[in-house]
């Protein structure tokens, strides 16, 4: 990628113009552009390969503070005008709303600086080693124990696209981005009893990529660690997040922290800002420049600088993530944190956020309960945005005096997540940017476990 | 609705012709490059999807939004193996480009074979959802007063409702299949759906209720004499209203009274997806080897049904081009159905059902779900509920989730209430229940006569694919369910 990444200009343009000649007091227009290929193989043998191209426009008319959004895959000219014609037409028809506008002049990004999120030079990989690469990584999962004795196959994935973006604010950029993905599950069965769990990773750099060998031998380890999993009594107990359970947490948090929840009275983090909503333990960074970074971008989808924002320090609730729209209805600046489908209104959304890694090594964390729950994995969708209520299913290994022992599933564990946050005793040293929200070890000091 | 339901199928050259400016020599050719190495089938799947979408919150319609989707996925089968690649540009030259992605899989040269599209294909002579696109799609303003109309009465309901946020989508979709066994079929699918959450706020607590509504319907469904949309509000606000009341919930095992209708997702996450064909052809399924077994006690009868009119989950053919038909998974207790598409029907030598789905033609199908239900028992739900001394009854839910291996499935309660006594008593704060599939319907003890379909909002997601699906129940009782409220 470089701030040079060819604008679709001629289209975009023609799109503002468009808009204009239909009436549309401001407009913008974003183009994405997809190609996309995988290969997946099961029990050694190829089952879906898998080759994909999309080019689609998204399309966002103003009449004066009223606003409508439509986007479309039939980009010939003719097609274009009308298609931008009916926007407009349908944007005069919509309730103004004090609040909706693109940003201000000031606010848009000076430039678009190069943050290493393309990997050209692996772009030219061919299908037969997408094959070999899915076929090493499933080969290396069930040659770890003869207990692996079935799966749901292995895939290797890549995609690479462009985004172009402009608007009637005066902006007008572009990027692009490449990335690839390796994932495997394998499934052990004994004593009639059958788990399946999965690993993976994605980076947009084919080099950084885990090899197929080592993503095949962690999904193997997680997947023979769940046999022999039984039920544990009802109690209230220390409950340990392994870094991808971990991750889950910091996902709620930022829905809470969203423009969208706050402005709509719907997050349990509302009028919070300047409080401690987390233990000291607890420092939460949304970085949308982070090199390299799986939701890194140049510019946010109004044009406006990406940045790094402390969301947490300290258990401080120092910012929120905004948009244009969202901040304006709080009276605070956007962040440079929107985010749009093609198709749809920009809404603020985190970019890639993380929990910043504590002192203590995950081994350490774990020796240091007496009796508890080491979660590996979290089922169902029991989280209440609105009041942090938390209630979902989970696996793990139980914990005894410090040492991992039975495996344990058919369980819940529930609380409040804002008395979560507040409980985080310990936070690992195992911090490891494996998708776009990443946390490390997390020690929660306790919550209700169900179960027999 | 007051128009009757006739038949009036989509003619797949027409539609080729009008949509896709294509004709049936284009896509014979297409299918013959795919044939050309040793393939055992091949198909096509056209779709032009085009979504009318508006929403209100706080008073406002604030947004519109129209997006229009079009394209072509071009499959492959040989053996185990797919090839799958599709575009969105259905130009000829992109079909054969994607033809010969998609025949990568299969290596070996072979002649092709050329393929007939023009012999009559069978068809359903019944369309289970004919609505014109006129009584489908009103104009903006009709249904931006809908929406008006709606924030007014949920707000009617109690002063301490604070925002309503309510949306529309309209969607028509119209798909065309054409596969090497020389079948061509079309078929237009629109799908209403109204989404309401309530926030109310007392005090400083604040909680929602969220309901909804739809279907393969006329707009008129809605916002017709039955008026279910202000029902639809009435009840998110009344949901809200009572969560500010609610208690912390249970934890640990206990009876539990489902309520009819949604709860049904039950059947869904316990069993549904442990019968699609693609897991137990595997082996991955915790209900692969249980074909005949006793799974369920014997009040549960359970079927899969793609062929109810209007109904969200239905459908006249599947995305393969294959009828919907009423299957039966489970009959008085034994397992005896799987849900099948025509890959895994093929490997496993047995028939298609009509449940190869598909989210769109940037996808290829999967063994899915179209409508999942319970049929009625015997027992006055009064009478269940009677039955209990120390239990919850949860008659609201979220949605769920199964790992489908080791048969865990979870689903979450948003609205609950403690029996005691027999009686329905405090209402308690949403919680998770977590069971075994084989396991839990086993222990169902009571099933009710009251047996209703959901109101039509339900979307299941697998391997990353989203469909619309229905979901019904009787109200039951289970005499053991492990239940992930906070009060140990």
């Amino acid at each position: 990628m470089s701030a040079a990444a060819t604008l679709d200009t001629p289209l975009l343009d023609e799109v503002l113009a468009a808009a204009k000649r239909a009436g549309a007091t401001d407009a913008d227009a974003v183009l994405a552009e997809w190609t996309s290929a995988s290969a997946a193989v099961r029990l050694g043998e190829v089952e879906t390969v898998k080759l994909s191209r999309e080019r689609r426009l998204g399309v966002r008319c103003f009449a004066g503070r009223a606003s409508a959004v439509a986007s479309t895959a039939d980009l010939d000219e003719g097609s274009v005008d009308r298609f931008v014609r009916d926007v407009a037409d349908m944007a005069a028809l919509v309730a103004p709303d004090p609040d909706a506008a693109l940003p201000s002049p000031g606010e848009l990004s000076p430039d678009a600086p190069d943050l290493g999120l393309a990997d050209r030079a692996s772009d030219s990989i061919t299908p037969e080693e997408r094959i070999e690469r899915a076929r090493r990584c499933e080969a290396a999962a069930l040659s770890v124990d003869p207990r692996l004795t079935n799966s749901e196959g292995a895939e290797f994935g890549q995609s690479s696209g462009r985004i172009s973006y402009a608007s009637s604010a005066g902006f007008r950029g572009a990027y692009e981005t490449t990335s690839y993905s390796l994932s495997a599950s394998p499934v052990a069965s004994e004593n009639g009893g059958m788990q399946r769990d999965s690993w993976w990773d994605s980076s947009r750099a084919l080099a950084r990529l885990e090899t197929p060998e080592t993503v095949g031998r962690i999904a193997a380890e997680r997947t023979l660690r769940r046999l022999g999993a039984r039920k544990v009594p009802t109690q209230e107990v220390t409950i340990v997040f392994d870094p991808i359970t971990a991750a889950s947490l910091l996902r709620h948090l930022a829905g809470a922290v969203s423009g969208g929840a706050l402005y709509r009275r719907s997050s349990f983090l509302l009028d919070r800002l300047g409080e401690e909503i987390a233990s000291r333990a607890v420092t939460i960074i949304d970085d949308g420049r982070l090199a390299g970074g799986l939701a890194s971008r140049p510019f946010d989808a109004e044009g406006v600088a990406t940045r790094r924002t402390p969301v947490v320090v300290e258990g401080r609730l120092e910012s929120y993530l905004l948009d244009t729209y969202a901040a304006r209805r709080l009276g605070l600046a956007t962040t440079g944190n929107a985010a749009r489908s093609v198709g749809d209104v920009p809404a603020a959304a985190p970019t890639n956020l993380y929990l910043v890694a504590g002192p203590d090594s995950p081994e350490d964390i774990v020796a240091s309960v007496d009796r508890g729950l080491y979660v590996t994995s979290l089922s169902g969708f029991g989280v209440n945005g609105v009041t942090g209520d938390y209630s979902r299913g989970a696996a793990g290994i139980w914990i005894e005096k410090g040492e991992l022992t039975h495996a344990v599933e058919e369980v819940t564990i529930a609380g409040n997540l804002l008395r979560m946050f507040r409980d985080i005793e310990q936070v690992g040293s195992d911090l490891v940017f494996r998708a776009s929200t990443s946390a490390p070890t997390v020690r929660i000091r306790r919550m209700t476990l169900a179960g027999s | 609705m007051s128009n009757s339901l006739e038949p009036k199928p989509v003619s797949a050259p027409q539609l080729l012709a009008d949509r896709f400016g294509l004709d049936v020599d284009a896509l014979e050719a297409t299918l013959g490059t795919a044939l050309a190495r040793r393939a055992d089938f091949a198909d096509l799947f056209f779709e032009h999807r085009a979504v009318h979408s508006l929403s209100l919150e706080e008073q406002l319609v604030k947004k519109a939004g129209q997006h229009v989707v079009q394209g072509v996925g071009v499959r492959v089968l040989a053996g185990e193996k797919t090839g799958y690649a599709f575009s969105d540009d259905v130009s000829s030259d992109s079909l054969r480009l994607a033809a010969e992605n998609a025949r990568a899989i299969a290596s070996e040269a072979s002649s092709s074979r050329a393929v007939d599209l023009r012999r009559a294909t069978p068809r359903p002579s019944r369309d289970l959802y004919a609505v014109d696109s006129a009584a489908l799609l009103p104009p903006l303003a009709e249904r931006a007063a809908l929406l008006s109309r709606i924030d007014r009465e949920a707000r009617a309901v109690d002063s301490r409702i604070c925002n309503v946020m309510a949306s529309i989508g309209v969607e028509e979709r119209l798909v065309l299949i054409a596969n090497s066994e020389g079948e061509l079929v079309a078929d237009r699918q629109p799908l209403v759906r109204l989404s309401i959450t309530c926030l109310a706020e007392d005090g400083g607590r604040r909680e929602q209720g969220t309901t909804g509504g739809g279907g393969r319907v006329a707009f008129s469904f809605l916002a017709g004499d039955e008026e279910r949309a202000i029902r639809f509000a009435r009840e998110a606000a009344r949901q809200a209203i009572v969560n500010l009341d609610a208690e912390e919930a249970p934890a640990g095992e206990m009876t539990v009274v489902l309520g009819p209708g949604w709860p049904g997702v039950l059947l869904h996450e316990a069993v549904g997806h442990g019968l699609e064909g693609d897991f137990n052809r595997k082996g991955t399924s915790a209900f692969a080897k249980l074909m005949g077994e006793r799974v369920a006690s014997e009040l549960c009868t359970v079927v899969d049904d793609g062929t109810i009119a209007s109904r969200r989950g239905s459908l006249n053919v599947d995305d393969e081009g294959t009828p919907t038909q009423r299957n039966v998974l489970i009959e008085k207790g034994r397992l005896c159905g799987y849900l099948q598409d025509r890959l895994n029907a093929r490997l496993m030598g047995v028939p298609a059902t009509g449940n190869g789905r598909r989210e769109s033609f940037m996808h290829y199908p999967l063994p899915r779900m179209t409508n999942t239900f319970m049929l009625a028992g015997e027992d006055a739900p009064e009478d269940i509920l009677r039955s209990v001394d120390r239990g919850l009854y949860a008659v609201s839910f979220g949605g769920g989730q199964v790992d489908i291996t080791n048969g865990r499935f979870v689903f979450s309660a948003s609205e609950a209430y403690l029996i005691e006594g027999g009686k329905v008593g405090r209402p308690v704060k949403g919680a998770t229940l977590i069971g075994n599939g084989p396991e839990v319907l086993k222990r169902i003890s009571r099933v009710g006569s009251d047996l209703a379909l959901d109101e039509g909002i339900g979307t299941c997601g697998k391997d990353g694919q989203s469909v619309p699906v229905g979901v019904g129940l009787p109200t039951l009782r289970i005499d053991g369910i492990t239940v992930g409220g906070t009060q140990a």
